[in-house]
């Protein structure tokens, strides 16, 4: 073979792989596989709804759709509200998240277990289901305001209008920012803040000069992603009936008036570019920026012993925002198990009634649930393991492209896939072999599937990249030079080295899809094929339906919470297998340094 | 086990621009223990390497007994290879680590008992069979390494830094290991070091790499004492190196004009490359040094110095010393109770014209 690209002097460092240079048609062939789907389920009906929005309906090239949009004062409105409500989540994100990520790593105290739970609890419940049970809490007339009302005389608008989206989604996102800035202040060198010290710098002015600044990066990446979520999210407004914001119009607007309404594609594409814009605005700030400043051997900041005043502050603190975050889960309990809940602190009486309901009338649901998000999550991991190989392994051309569309996937909102999706298959059908009568593709659960599989492929992707690239080079290399080929090198060695990662991703992507609102409530064509998050969703419109909306909400957070606990085991037990244990053994002599008596001849 | 030859010819490797590999030739006989020898980025590696088909050359080719080798994957040349992080698998034990190569060639399983139990019993690691390898201490992994490797009875065993990643005294165990059991088997082996003296005592030859060029190979007594180049002479042991100047050629006898130094009477015998610009070399050792006021009459060259500093080195004192515009390596063999040279001391050095290399400038 003649040419490498690279310039690699020294290929042996542990980071670069071995330039591959020939490629069997498996490589080609499986790079192929992934691009139709690629471009069949993401590409392709993403660009028909940006075609869609730009086209006249004779076909040529028109603003018109965009001008018309600006020109309504509802559409002005509701682009103003979703970009007030995304700002403002992630700034009360940042109000909650940033003292505690600075607790964890600064002060030694016993609450850091406390803040790990706060940091997952949030995030295995839909923001949508919460959304009800805070309104029962902290509403005009929930138990909060009724006690205010009752013995103080005054209440707190806090779920009215867009306070209460802001108030829902700052609870349910602030682990974003948290965990990414706490990794961060984690890996700052202890010596960045003793120098700061020795010269001077103390107290709020160190962490104002030296460790906010070398976290911002994890800070910055933390409430980029609060800002897409916020904007992209279509349960929470819709189940609050605050439709004056973007991702509702649209839906609004495809489910009322149709599939041809020109706006709907407006309203998408104006969210896709609020989040790439979002997210490259975060990813120019971090250019370059790579503050992991911690030295092989090197501590962290250091820590100290809090005073009993302060003490007792940041426990306050703590426990103040962990019954915050935990209120939508209590509410949901207590809602599921409620006869009666209204213009009361509390439930006034409690029954199993609401669970009996939803196992009668929901196991379709529950099922379909596993069902969708199984082989989504399946074909994310096998997706994600195929190209993780092509590029970190192989020279295949254009192969980072893979990695770009997929991950491009987390700029879509689910709104505005479900809609591409209605647009690009509209009235194709499926073959008659395959069912006996012809069915519309855009009516099979299917669609369902491959929606979910596209939005959390970027999660698997991810995992699965992150555990090729802790598999180093040589252990397939030396498979290869004891007779392994290339397929079996994988098979044997590859992939057993990847399991944990392709099984993190593979639970990542599950609950996560299990609580997808957004491409769902769009797609489901049947009450058959509903999975558990629409199912919640239609219970909660009524009020007879919010007992078992939150049944089916509490099986949600355990099917969530178990995905979650598993996934958390996974990950401890293979990490714990690659390091490498202390040993302390003497190597007996070798009995081949003085020749064995029968081979003294 | 038949032995087999390892050539490589004329080999040229690239990234890009960059050139690793400049016209590589070498010869490595059947069963010998040959030794990679250079700094890093020297290519040495990416020669190794290109041997076990992880690098393709792009000119030239790779022999092994007498067939070209060049368009087989690794996984076809039966050439084993122990890499410089063990590379062990750390999803499957021990066991299953060495019986990985048997499993690959579908041995049947009677047989791969036998031999991955020998392969064990070989490294002395039978007990731990059942271990995984981050269970096993540094020295430990590196056996299994090494039994996995020969388990499958390569035609040739590549070693890459083998010895770099053990603590001193291990280092040392291992060494000795590692060629009682290469004379053994009798297979040929290739291992890249940059310690010269892994190479020296190890190796029954060498070849010393820079820059992508093979500067000479040889037995290493003959790169230590008849080295090619400044190159070799400064990587293989240490040496003094004077820039000097051809000023006279009479006969048998050559006068250099050493800069700093004045002029040095070389008698016959003492091999000089052509052109008038030269270096001349000679080895710490060679140089001989006593008070300043000595009156033993005094052969071969002479030199008078002041000590400047002294290492002790336990077998030796290291001294530099200043002569002229040059400060010179001079090593003293120590003896308890010896007279040291204190730093400021004049001292004489003497230097047997035979010690001294004289090389191209």
């Amino acid at each position: 073979m003649s040419r490498t690209s690279a310039a690699v002097p020294e290929p042996r460092g542990p980071a670069v792989a071995a330039p591959r240079q020939r490629h069997g048609a498996g490589v080609w062939l499986a790079g192929g596989l992934v691009l139709a789907f690629l471009l069949l389920f993401f590409v392709l009906p993403v660009a028909r709804v940006f075609i869609t929005a730009f086209v006249d309906g004779d076909g040529s090239l028109t603003f018109g759709h965009f001008s018309a949009f600006f020109g309504q004062s509802l559409m002005r409105e509701a682009f103003f509200n979703s970009l007030y409500v995304a700002v403002m989540s992630a700034v009360f994100a940042a109000l909650i998240a940033v003292p505690l990520a600075y607790f964890t790593v600064r002060f030694e105290f016993r609450g850091a277990l406390l803040i790990q739970t706060l940091g997952v609890l949030p995030l295995i419940m839909p923001p949508f289901v919460g959304a009800v049970a805070l309104q029962l809490i902290f509403g005009r007339s929930g138990s909060v305001n009724l006690l205010l009302q009752q013995h103080l005389g005054f209440t707190l608008p806090i779920m009215d209008g867009l306070n209460g989206v802001i108030f829902v989604e700052a609870i349910h996102y602030f682990p974003f920012i948290l965990m990414n800035l706490t990794v961060a202040l984690r890996n700052i060198d202890g010596a960045m803040e003793e120098a700061a010290m020795n010269l001077g710098c103390t107290g709020w002015r160190l962490f104002r000069r030296v460790i906010f600044p070398l976290a911002a990066p994890g800070f910055v990446a933390g409430a980029s992603l609060v800002f897409v979520k916020v904007f992209d999210d279509l349960g929470t407004p819709l189940v609050m009936g605050q439709t004056n914001l973007l991702a509702p119009q649209a839906y609004l607007r495809i489910t009322q008036v149709g599939l041809e309404d020109p706006l709907g594609y407006v309203i998408s594409v104006l969210m896709i570019v609020f989040s790439i814009a979002a997210m490259a605005l975060s990813a120019q700030m971090l250019k370059g920026r790579d503050y992991s400043t911690l030295q092989k051997g090197g501590g962290s900041i250091q820590r100290r012993s809090l005073s009993m005043g302060g003490s007792v502050a940041a426990y306050a603190w703590i426990g103040f925002i962990l019954l915050l975050t935990l209120s939508p889960h209590i509410g949901v309990l207590l809602l599921s198990f409620a006869k009666v809940w209204s213009y009361s602190p509390l439930p006034d009486a409690y029954t199993l009634a609401h669970y009996a309901t939803v196992f009668q009338d929901s196991s379709g649901m529950i099922r379909n649930t596993l069902l969708y998000c199984g082989l989504a999550a399946g074909l994310d991991v096998l997706l994600g393991v195929t190209i993780a190989y092509l590029i970190l392994r192989t020279r295949l051309p254009a192969r980072q492209w893979l990695d770009w569309i997929a991950t491009a996937s987390l700029a879509v909102p689910g709104i505005v896939l479900a809609i591409g999706y209605l647009r690009f298959f509209k009235g194709m059908t499926l073959p008659t072999w395959i069912t006996g009568t012809e069915i519309l593709l855009t009516s099979t659960w299917v669609m369902i599937m491959l929606a979910y599989a596209v939005r959390r492929l970027p999660y698997a992707l991810r995992s699965c990249v992150a555990a090729l690239q802790q598999v180093h080079v040589s252990l397939e290399e030396a498979a290869e030079s004891l007779g392994a080929t290339k397929l079996r090198t994988i098979q044997r060695v590859t992939v057993p080295l990847m399991v944990g990662g392709i099984l993190a991703g593979f639970v990542t992507s599950f609950i996560t899809a299990a609580v997808e609102l957004s491409a769902t409530i769009l797609l489901v064509s049947a009450d058959s094929q509903a999975p558990m998050s629409y199912g919640i969703y239609l219970y909660m419109q009524s009020v007879a339906g919010r007992g078992p909306g939150a049944a089916l909400g509490v099986l949600a957070i355990i099917v969530v919470a178990i995905g979650t606990w598993i996934s958390h085991v996974v990950v401890e037990r293979t990490g714990s297998r690659h390091t490498q244990r202390p040993v302390d053994e003497k190597l007996p002599p070798l009995a081949l340094a003085t020749p064995a008596p029968g081979e003294q001849r | 086990m038949k032995k087999v030859s390892v050539q490589c010819r004329n080999v040229r490797l690239a990234y890009g621009k960059t050139e690793v590999l400049k016209d590589v030739s070498l010869d490595i006989q059947p069963g010998e223990f040959f030794a990679l020898l250079g700094p890093s980025g020297s290519g040495k590696s990416t020669l190794l390497r290109l041997i076990a088909g992880f690098n393709r050359h792009q000119h030239g080719e790779v022999l092994v007994d007498g067939q070209d080798v060049s368009p087989l994957p690794p996984w076809q040349r039966n050439i084993g290879m122990v890499f410089q992080n063990y590379a062990l698998w750390p999803h499957m034990s021990v066991w299953d680590n060495v019986a990985f190569g048997l499993v690959e060639r579908k041995v049947d399983k009677a047989m791969l008992k036998t031999k991955v139990g020998a392969a064990l019993e070989l490294v002395g690691l039978a007990a731990y069979a059942q271990r995984r390898p981050n269970q096993l201490s540094g020295g430990q992994q590196q056996r299994v390494a090494l039994a996995r490797t020969i388990v499958i009875e390569p035609q040739v065993l590549l070693l890459d830094e083998p010895l770099s990643n053990l603590d001193k005294t291990l280092r040392v165990q291992m060494r000795q290991e590692l060629l009682a059991m290469q004379r053994r088997l009798g297979l040929t082996t290739v291992f890249v070091t940059h310690d010269q003296e892994e190479a020296m005592t190890t190796a029954d030859r060498m070849a010393v790499l820079d820059q992508g060029v093979v500067q000479q190979v040889g037995a290493p007594v003959t790169l230590y004492d008849e080295p090619a180049n400044i190159f070799v002479a400064g990587f293989v042991g240490t040496t003094n190196l004077l820039p000097a100047r051809v000023s006279a050629r009479h006969g048998d006898t050559l006068t250099l004009a050493v800069a700093g130094l004045g002029d040095v009477q070389l008698p016959a015998g003492v091999q000089a490359p052509a052109g008038d610009s030269l270096m001349m070399g000679f080895r710490p050792h060679a140089l001989h040094i006593e008070p300043a006021d000595t009156v033993a009459p005094a052969h071969g060259i002479v030199l008078a110095g002041t000590v400047e500093s002294s290492e002790f080195l336990g077998e030796f004192t290291r001294y530099s010393v200043r002569v002229g515009s040059h400060a010179l390596h001079v090593d003293h063999p120590h003896q308890a109770g010896g007279a040291a040279f204190g730093v400021g001391s004049a001292v004489r050095l003497r230097l047997a014209a035979a010690q001294v290399r004289l090389f191209a400038g």
